[in-house]
């Protein structure tokens, strides 16, 4: 089968490449495949490049082949893969496969080749200890410059008009002091879903949670509702925003709903976190760790040669460079690639430097 | 008193008519209600040694991947499905878009009529001016590999299951349980076993896939007369011959809808496949929703209903007209078949000469282009902010007055009650086969551990199913009434059943919430078109005279809706009631999406969680359980009534 996609690969450049049409036909030939299929998918990229981007001189870099993205369902990512894409596309050449998977899903694409690089990757350390430490298929390649908050967040007219609770973290007690203010304030977040407690509405099941463990170790009147998916919560805090309502809901920034709803939603400190505190997965009093986000690859990704691989250990950028990129996207319902365009075309001092090393000669 | 006892109990009752017998039933459940609630509810444990069991196996699968059943097995039959998918959509992207829609478009010339090859090559084009050409495109590839696999397995396996009675019956349940299951439920194990990637979307779909074509393909092998087969027989045909000459080729067009059913399950996997990373038009649609871009999804999901449409009028029609014997209807000369053929080729042959040498019919241009998700957005943000005082107000009366006191009262029952009652009421409406897999389908979800969210789950399956037939046997009785009516329901059935249910997910979150109540409604949404149109059907099957008869004796319209038309098609309903139940619980999970939580959330969670993993799988086999007991109790209300149809007659 392998050698019947390469042979696919290979007839399907031919003809395009004797038709001299502009698109790259060449079936991606799967990972598996790359390998006997090599001068195909790299003359398919070389004739993508020669089209897209006629300024840059091609022959100097090393070829690219193709790189497979991780697209984890959540925009402010959508935002990393579409800069880097654009970057990988129109400046090295590669020919770019965005997969929309998510976050656990992704790793396991690491050893089947399916997923070459995750952009955004927010913890996640036992299965940092599968694939990088036992099995040894991904390779951690460093921040990409994003700082992650996860929490609790609640709109910000009700934040205000509670200053004791958004204040009781920084009590004596303060386990106790956040227990009893959420408490006497329950009963203003009761819904349809939650049996006459408080609720707290969690989101994608996907994404790091332990409000259930938060609820039992703090002793809480509330009760985790699942909203089942970021699309639902968010449709949720904007219900309750525009009618001004409380809500209190699993949320994280850098997050490009921020820009939707005015930056309404501020963040409910719980007791800080320290190293060990959230041992007990079942019970627990202190609040998420700040995440520094990094990003993984596979190894095979990493010895594959790539001038790709150089630029994505380079990729770094801040909380508004993403959010500026993730608006776009989503409000401004421009595609990934005109948004990342506008960025790129307005940032050029930080995309460059991601370039070093790459034998990129462009400018 | 035990399970059994209560399960015997009715027996004795049995000389009493059905409805006395289930009355007298639920008196007595009730009874052990009022005693023993609260007792035996097996609340949920999110870490039982079963959940923690399954982690580790999933972990030891994934430690092991060079272990021989992957290396041997499991591994190459996902490249080699993957690497066809890579090979077909190449092609595909090869041809370029005039060569697709010149080939489609000459297909429909020669094997259907010019109309449909105008109005599929139209269709195509509509899809590249909604700007997803290329996803369509990665789309069908994977239906083209998934189907052609799904015939090449199924046509022999229905072949096989049509000339014996012994494989009939080995893979009837078997075809059974696979259309029972909701989709999603299997993507758990399947990503375990195969990973992901198109190649396990492709698997995914055929499993889906493979069930009409077996079991229409064995139905039209059984059609052919016995005298037929005998006669062949005693020519001194062999066996092989038999059916070569005899049976293949009267069977043809029951083949040709197998091809086309297929087809047709198949497109319905396109959104839930982009879950384990199969791309194309079901990726587009998510990505939309995920931004709240819901005008953005419609035109995915107006994509997907387009490339459904051409694939439908390509083999339905190709089936018919395959069928030589078929009498009348515009039947072509041998001379007008060549001409045809001959334009037919030739236009193929140009679409691809230019689809792959110029660059303007190879890629989409995009220049122009068509969307409706500036008017849907706008219709649905005038919904928002005009709707929701009246539907959140539905929303929570309909909570608090009857999804929670339904959930209270079977989360609060002891599970022997429960069990015990639905087996009792198998056993009086289907008989004693049924009512022993309903007890174990029952005692199969207890022992795995999610006893609480599949009772959950149950009421709002319980629920939606009750709203489903409300609104089912209303409006297919008045559209088999009224031939206006029947005209305005039609095309909205069509669309809501090709239409991905994602797309009107986020409008009803957006009037609902992320709460149960909304779960339902997509539920009931999803099932209603197929309700109406059984009940329709059976409504419109009542004979003209009994009808005559009732309104000459001066029965008003409704009497004769409801002494008459509607006791008569009693099968009909019945059927409606098993599609019902069937179609609102696959919604279940997608339910889970948009806050139905209970069994659907803890699938989505075991896909997405590893930790999950063992909580996610027993959940997603209880769904198909609760789907086994909740369809054999309605299936058995059918067949028993049908089996004494005949005996009456």
């Amino acid at each position: 089968m392998r050698r019947l996609a390469a042979g696919a690969a290979a007839v399907a450049v031919i003809v395009s490449a004797c038709s001299g049409s502009s698109a790259t036909p060449a079936p991606t030939a799967a990972a598996s495949a790359a390998a006997s299929a090599a001068p195909a998918a790299s003359s398919a990229a070389a004739s993508q490049a020669a089209s897209s981007a006629p300024s840059q001189a091609a022959a100097s870099l090393a070829a690219c082949g193709t790189v497979n993205i991780a697209d984890n369902p959540w925009v402010g990512y959508e935002a990393d893969v579409a800069v880097v894409a654009y970057i990988l596309k129109n400046d090295l050449g590669c020919t770019v496969n965005v997969k929309t998977l998510s976050e656990q899903v992704s790793w396991q694409g690491f050893p089947t080749g399916d997923v070459d690089v995750i952009l955004e990757n927010w913890g996640h350390e036992d299965l940092a200890k599968t694939y990088i430490t036992d099995q040894k298929v991904a390779v951690d390649l460093g921040s990409q410059g994003n700082v992650g908050i996860i929490g609790w967040f609640l709109p910000k007219y009700y934040a205000d008009a509670h200053p004791n609770l958004m204040n009781a973290y920084q009590q004596a007690d303060p386990a106790k002091a956040v227990a009893t203010a959420l408490n006497a304030v329950a009963s203003d977040f009761v819904s349809s879903e939650s049996g006459g407690k408080g609720q707290l509405l969690d989101g994608d099941p996907s994404y790091v949670t332990n409000d259930e463990a938060l609820v039992a170790g703090l002793g809480l009147n509330f009760k985790v509702v699942y909203s089942g998916s970021e699309a639902a919560s968010d449709k949720a805090i904007q219900t309750a925003i525009n009618a001004q309502k409380p809500i209190l809901a699993y949320y994280w920034e850098p997050n490009w709903f921020d820009s939707q709803i005015n930056n309404q939603m501020v963040h409910l400190s719980l007791p800080p976190y320290t190293a060990g505190c959230d041992s007990n997965t079942k019970s627990m009093t202190c609040d998420y760790p700040p995440y520094n986000l990094n990003k993984v690859a596979s190894v095979s990704f990493i010895n594959s040669g790539s001038p790709a691989v150089t630029m994505i250990k380079n990729f770094k950028w801040t909380n508004d460079d993403q959010n500026a990129v993730a608006t776009d996207i989503a409000l401004n319902k421009m595609t990934d690639d005109a948004a990342a365009k506008k960025w790129v075309d307005a940032h050029p001092d930080v995309w460059k430097a991601w370039l070093a090393g790459t034998g990129w000669t462009g400018n | 008193m035990t399970a059994a006892a209560l399960a015997a109990r009715p027996r004795a009752a049995l000389r009493l008519s059905k409805t006395r017998s289930i009355l007298l039933l639920s008196a007595v459940a009730v009874l052990l209600y009022v005693l023993a609630n609260g007792h035996l509810t097996l609340p949920l444990d999110t870490q039982t040694p079963l959940f923690t069991a399954l982690n580790s196996f999933r972990d030891w699968m994934i430690a092991n991947r060079t272990a021989w059943f992957f290396v041997f097995f499991f591994t190459p039959v996902r490249e080699g499905t993957a690497g066809l998918v890579d090979f077909v959509t190449g092609w595909l992207t090869t041809l370029g878009w005039v060569g697709i829609a010149a080939i489609a478009g000459a297909l429909g010339l020669v094997f259907v009529t010019w109309r449909t090859g105008v109005a599929v090559a139209v269709a195509l084009v509509l899809v590249g001016l909604l700007g997803v050409w290329d996803a369509t495109m990665v789309t069908l590839g994977q239906m083209i590999v998934a189907v052609a696999l799904s015939l090449v397995i199924g046509i022999p396996i229905g072949i096989w299951a049509g000339r014996s009675d012994r494989v009939q019956h080995v893979v009837t349940p078997l075809l059974d349980l696979m259309q029972i299951m909701p989709t999603y439920a299997y993507l758990v194990p399947l990503v375990l076993l195969f990973f992901i990637g198109n190649g396990t979307a492709t698997i995914a779909t055929m499993i889906y896939a493979i069930p009409p074509a077996i079991r229409l393909t064995a139905l039209g092998i059984r059609g052919v007369s016995a005298e037929t087969v005998e006669a062949a027989s005693s020519l001194g045909s062999t066996g092989w011959q038999v059916l070569r000459k005899v049976q293949i080729p009267m069977a043809r067009s029951t083949i040709g809808l197998a091809v086309n059913q297929t087809i047709m399950m198949a497109l319905s996997m396109v959104v839930i496949t982009a879950f384990v990373g199969a791309g194309g038009l079901g990726e587009v649609l998510l990505k939309a929703l995920e931004i709240q871009d819901v005008g953005g999804s419609f035109d995915a999901g107006v994509a997907i209903v387009l490339l459904a449409m051409v694939l439908d009028r390509l083999t339905a029609s190709a089936s018919q007209t395959s069928d030589r014997s078929r009498p009348g209807a515009d039947r072509v000369s041998v001379a007008d078949r060549r001409r045809l053929q001959a334009a037919g080729i030739t236009i193929a042959i140009v679409g691809i000469g230019l689809g792959v040498t110029q660059s303007w019919a190879h890629v989409f241009p995009s220049d122009f282009s068509l969307s409706f998700a500036d008017p849907v957005n706008a219709l649905v943000s005038w919904l928002e902010a005009n709707a929701v005082w009246l539907t959140s107000g539905l929303k929570d009366v309909a909570s608090s007055w009857l999804l929670d006191p339904l959930q209270q009262v079977l989360t609060s029952a002891p599970f022997w009650l429960v069990i015990g009652y639905a087996a009792a009421l198998a056993l009086v409406v289907s008989g004693r086969r049924a009512a022993a897999v309903a007890a174990i389908a029952g005692l199969a979800i207890a022992a795995l551990g999610v006893w609480r969210p599949a009772m959950e789950t149950l009421t709002q399956v319980l629920f939606g199913v009750v709203i489903a037939m409300v609104v089912g046997v209303a409006v297919g009785t008045w559209a088999a009434r009224s031939g206006l009516v029947s005209q305005i329901v039609r095309p909205i059935n069509d669309a809501l059943q090709t239409m991905p249910a994602f797309v009107y997910l986020i409008p009803a979150l957006a009037l609902f919430g992320p709460t149960r109540f909304t779960a339902v409604v997509a539920a009931v949404i999803y099932a209603i078109p197929a309700v109406t149109r059984l009940v329709e059907d059976g409504v419109r099957g009542v004979s003209v005279t009994a009808i005559e008869s009732a309104t000459s004796s001066g029965s008003t319209a409704f009497q004769v809706i409801r002494k008459v038309q509607l006791p008569m098609a009693r099968r009909s309903l019945l059927a409606g009631l098993n599609q019902g139940v069937v179609l609102v619980l696959a919604m279940v999970v997608v339910g889970g999406l948009v806050g139905g939580q209970a069994l659907g959330y803890r699938v989505v969670q075991g896909l997405a969680q590893a930790s999950d993993f063992g909580i996610g799988l027993s959940a997603a086999l209880a769904i198909v359980l609760l789907g086994v007991m909740l369809d054999r109790i309605t299936q058995g209300a059918g067949a028993r009534r049908e089996v004494k149809r005949i005996e009456d007659e």
